[in-house]
């Protein structure tokens, strides 16, 4: 089952680890905010989404089961 | 009560507007006076039945969303089945549109028609807690007179649920349902992210349902007079009358009862013939809402459909129109600083853009601008749509987005040091004083 990336933006607090470990989806914006890709997370990639939401140091990053 | 009430001009009796204001009065309608004019509550004594009416008279919420009221309420009473939880009723009158006056003249006028709504809405999804969420800090004591009118409906065993008041603190989001959920949990005002839907879980985890009170009140006259007669007004896909409040040169606000689909020639036309240059410009649907072309505004009427066809929306019905002597840029830049201080300024896009977007605006406004200032607006706009907790961020960028192409040739003349504007004091009403500590947001 594809999953999607999910931002807390209230939680976020730009830490910036989500996007070093998953490039192909998370970039940063000019103020270090995460722009996520909403598009359900090719297979190639779960592995990278789920580190870069294990590594989020304030749990904003979610995974949703689309 | 400086704000003038008055119907549409040429409202004839077949469409028999206005509905929910008094007639040709200003004069607060008392329970006796309310019984008179529109009769007792018609209770169904079962939950559920008056949903159907709802459905079928296509009632949407007046508070801006326009969110079918019906589907609200199935989802409050389906929750409440599932979950076996009573549900709670709130009506919203935290009106936080600074330049919105119709909720407020509403509640002074005929907060039994409000009051009514609440109980009928308590009945339908079976709710045994009601709440009327309100500002005190208004130009009327609306809080005084929904105490008052509470008491009368006592005396005259009128409510079936016990009601109570809330305080709305003076901040621009504490409308907001998230916001309004969390301060009547007894927290600050400021929305949060994505609950469980407060249909399902809403106040202490029961499911809840927030209506504006002007919806409210429709709920009490369709109860009363059913779906066909709400249909008699408005258009086929957006049904009924709604409160709108209008701006013209004079500024002061007129709030006026009109149905759905009615040309906006006949709301934003004054007596001075909308003259003044080719940036003349209607702002439709208040702060979060849309700068329009007045030339393009006289050419649509006041429904979604219409107005969507230049990135309008109805919203809560405001409509103003500033006089050819202010500046809409110089507006459009003092409002955009307003809605920055509003910001609770918990999500980072909004926190960091909204006040860049007012610096940037007033370099535009004071004609200092540097060559990437539009460019700037631009991209901020695009970067805080969607990125936030609430829709602060989304609906300040669309108000943005719009001056910069309803105001072009001014932001023309700004460069080459000059503007049209002969006027500097500032038309739009902006609330005095912004939010420094959590106390301020209690």
């Amino acid at each position: 089952m594809n999953e999607k990336l999910l931002v807390n933006p209230i939680e976020c607090k730009a830490n910036g680890a989500c996007a070093e470990l998953l490039p192909e989806m998370i970039t940063q914006d000019e103020w270090g905010y995460p722009i996520v890709d909403g598009r359900p997370i090719p297979v190639a990639l779960e592995r990278d989404a789920r580190a870069a939401v294990s590594a989020c140091p304030t749990l904003a990053l979610r995974l949703l089961r689309s | 009560m400086t704000t003038a009430v008055q119907g549409v001009p040429g409202e004839d009796t077949a469409t028999s507007l206005p509905r929910l204001l008094p007639r040709g009065g200003q004069r607060p309608e008392d329970w006796y006076a309310h019984v008179a004019r529109h009769g007792r509550l018609p209770y169904r004594n079962r939950p559920g039945d008056l949903i159907r009416d709802l459905a079928a008279a296509g009632l949407t919420g007046r508070g801006g969303a326009a969110f079918p009221v019906h589907r609200k309420l199935s989802a409050v009473l389906e929750a409440a089945g599932k979950r076996r939880r009573t549900p709670v009723v709130v009506a919203n009158g935290a009106e936080s549109e600074p330049a919105s006056d119709k909720d407020a003249t509403l509640l002074w006028l005929a907060p039994h028609l409000v009051l009514d709504g609440l109980q009928l809405a308590a009945e339908a999804v079976g709710a045994d807690q009601a709440i009327v969420y309100t500002h005190v800090e208004r130009r009327n004591d609306v809080a005084s007179r929904l105490r008052q009118a509470i008491a009368e409906r006592m005396a005259a065993g009128a409510d079936r649920v016990a009601v109570q008041l809330a305080e709305a603190p003076p901040r621009f989001l504490s409308g907001q349902e998230t916001a309004l959920l969390s301060h009547l949990a007894g927290g600050a005002a400021i929305p949060t992210f994505m609950p469980p839907r407060i249909t399902e879980r809403g106040l202490g985890g029961a499911p809840t349902l927030v209506q504006n009170v002007e919806t409210l009140a429709h709920v009490a006259l369709i109860a009363r007079h059913g779906p066909r007669w709400f249909r008699q007004v408005g258009t086929k896909a957006e049904p009924g009358s709604m409160l709108c409040t209008i701006r013209r040169a004079d500024g002061a606000p007129r709030i006026t009862e009109v149905p759905l689909g009615l040309p906006l020639r006949s709301l934003i036309s004054s007596p001075d013939g909308l003259s003044g240059g080719p940036d003349r410009a209607v702002l439709i649907g208040g702060y979060h809402g849309t700068w329009v072309r007045a030339a393009d505004a006289m050419r649509l009427t006041l429904d979604n459909h219409s107005l969507g066809a230049v990135g309008a929306r109805v919203g809560a019905g405001v409509l103003i129109t500033p006089p050819p002597d202010r500046c809409g840029l110089i507006e459009t830049a003092a409002v955009v600083r307003y809605l920055a201080l509003e910001s609770a300024g918990q999500c980072g896009p909004c926190l960091n853009g909204l006040p860049r977007m007012a610096a940037a605006l007033t370099e535009l406004a004071v004609g200092r601008q540097r060559r990437q200032t539009q460019a700037d607006l631009e991209r901020w706009a695009g970067l805080v749509t969607g990125r936030g907790a609430c829709h602060h961020p989304d609906g300040t960028a669309r108000f943005v987005r719009s001056a910069l192409v309803t105001f072009a040739a001014e932001v023309e003349l700004h460069q080459r040091g000059r503007c049209s504007g002969t006027s500097k004091a500032p038309f739009l009403p902006i609330p005095r004083g912004s939010a420094r500590t959590e106390e301020d947001w209690m």
